[in-house]
């Protein structure tokens, strides 16, 4: 998968205070595993949204495998799946097995194709003992998990995941990292768990809205500290 | 019963799990225009209460899961037959909130007993007609799904504002709860529909 942005700018708000939270970002991807990782407020959030075309950029544009996110959105949204920081935002159905069916819904799949799917989901990811079960009432790393599957039901390409584990403890960001690390797609992660990079191709550092360092894992983290240091 | 499971389908073998979605919908329906004829004997209404109670019977359940879709309810159907006891006499006060009491408690008789897939794809093959009119209805169901969504929903954070309000001791604050209530709702809305658009659904 190609992902290009170029000179995307975005601000919210065009009352008399504006706010700008990308600033002229050009970037090509190509890598399978990118690490996002900045301050809060830093422009990661936007910089994943504007690559599902939940949001489009104010200038500039954003093209993934030549389809452009202004045009093309419903065809993007198919290609790429979106995880959110609180799985609860992101469940609709009651329950398990419902919720992770729910995205084929105008898939035009038989019940039994859609059935067959959900049951090989809820088996990989070990959700197969609750799939009747109410889906608000999973421990955290079970809804994300649950939120994840209902995202791969549709098989994308490619998974952007907005801080997937900054809800969860330790033992489910660590259990979130290894499901993560074995998906076949490629995949966008931002995240606050820097040990959960280890691994990846390549880790931007966004800083109030510019992308201040593009590396492998090791000198983009270590670039994230010194930041970090020069602002104490 | 914590909110967010309030109405949500337990499974069953009962008579009224096996009973088809649109037949459970339609006498749901039927109740509701009867519901303006009846609510002028208080005696009937009584009657339908207790038949709405015979029915979780029926479904497997007790008396208990019966009052525990009304209990959210408590403050405004005690507001309501107090306020008409005072006004127009205790058998319009039975009938009104009587009236309350049995849709409320059919219409989660027939979440409880019926899945929510199955429910909606009832919804979308009734409303499949209103597409020479223009309407989607996939739309319908979508409308239906958030719907039951919300629900539990809204409880879940009306009882975390309660607890934050009990924590923070502003108890007897009307504002202290509405407002962030209705705050934390607009969020979590924004996020719900971020969430359909992000997973493909009414694009």
């Amino acid at each position: 998968m190609r992902i290009e942005l170029e000179r995307v700018s975005h601000t919210f708000g065009d009352g008399p205070t504006p706010r700008t939270v990308l600033r002229d970002v050009t970037l090509t991807l190509t890598e399978r595993r990118i690490g996002v990782i900045g301050h809060n407020g830093s422009g990661k959030s936007t910089f994943l949204r504007l690559l599902n075309a939940l949001i489009v950029p104010t200038s500039g544009r954003v093209l993934v495998d030549g389809l452009d996110t202004a045009r093309d959105a419903r065809e993007l949204r198919r290609r790429i799946g979106f995880l959110f920081t609180d799985p609860d935002a992101q469940i609709i159905m009651p329950t398990v097995s419902e919720d992770i069916a729910f995205g084929l819904r105008r898939s035009g799949l038989s019940h039994e194709q859609v059935d067959a799917r959900v049951r090989d989901l809820l088996v990989r990811f070990g959700l197969d003992a609750h799939a009747g079960h109410p889906a608000h009432l999973l421990s955290g790393g079970q809804k994300q998990l649950l939120a994840l599957a209902a995202v791969l039901i549709t098989e994308p390409l490619a998974l952007v995941m907005d801080e997937p584990t900054t809800l969860l403890d330790l033992r489910n960001a660590a259990m979130i990292g290894r499901v993560v690390a074995d998906l076949d797609q490629t995949v966008i992660l931002a995240t606050h768990h820097l040990d959960l990079l280890a691994g990846f191709d390549r880790v931007l550092v966004f800083h109030e809205g510019r992308v201040v360092a593009d590396a492998a894992p090791a000198a983009a983290i270590a670039s994230y500290r010194d930041l970090m240091d020069g602002e104490r | 019963m914590r909110a967010s499971s309030l109405g949500l389908f337990r499974p069953g073998h009962s008579p009224l799990h096996r009973l088809r979605p649109g037949t459970k919908l339609l006498i749901l329906l039927v109740l509701g225009a009867a519901s303006v004829v009846t609510q002028h004997w208080w005696w009937a209404v009584a009657i339908l209460i207790l038949g709405s109670m015979l029915a979780y019977r029926v479904a497997g359940w007790g008396v208990r899961l019966w009052w525990l879709q009304l209990r959210p309810l408590w403050m405004l159907l005690a507001f309501t037959a107090v306020v008409h006891a005072l006004t127009s006499g205790w058998q319009r006060s039975v009938a009104d909130t009587g009236t309350i009491v049995v849709l409320v408690a059919c219409a989660a008789l027939v979440t409880l007993t019926t899945p929510t897939t199955a429910l909606v794809d009832t919804v979308v093959r009734l409303a499949a007609p209103l597409s020479r009119f223009g309407l989607d209805p996939e739309r319908v169901g979508l409308f239906l799904m958030v719907g039951i969504r919300c629900v539990p929903l809204v409880a879940g954070l009306a009882q975390q504002v309660r607890e934050a309000q009990i924590a923070r001791r502003a108890t007897t604050s009307t504002r202290a709860f509405v407002v962030p209530l209705v705050v934390r709702s607009l969020r979590e809305a924004d996020a719900l529909g971020e969430a359909l658009v992000a997973r493909g659904i009414d694009d």
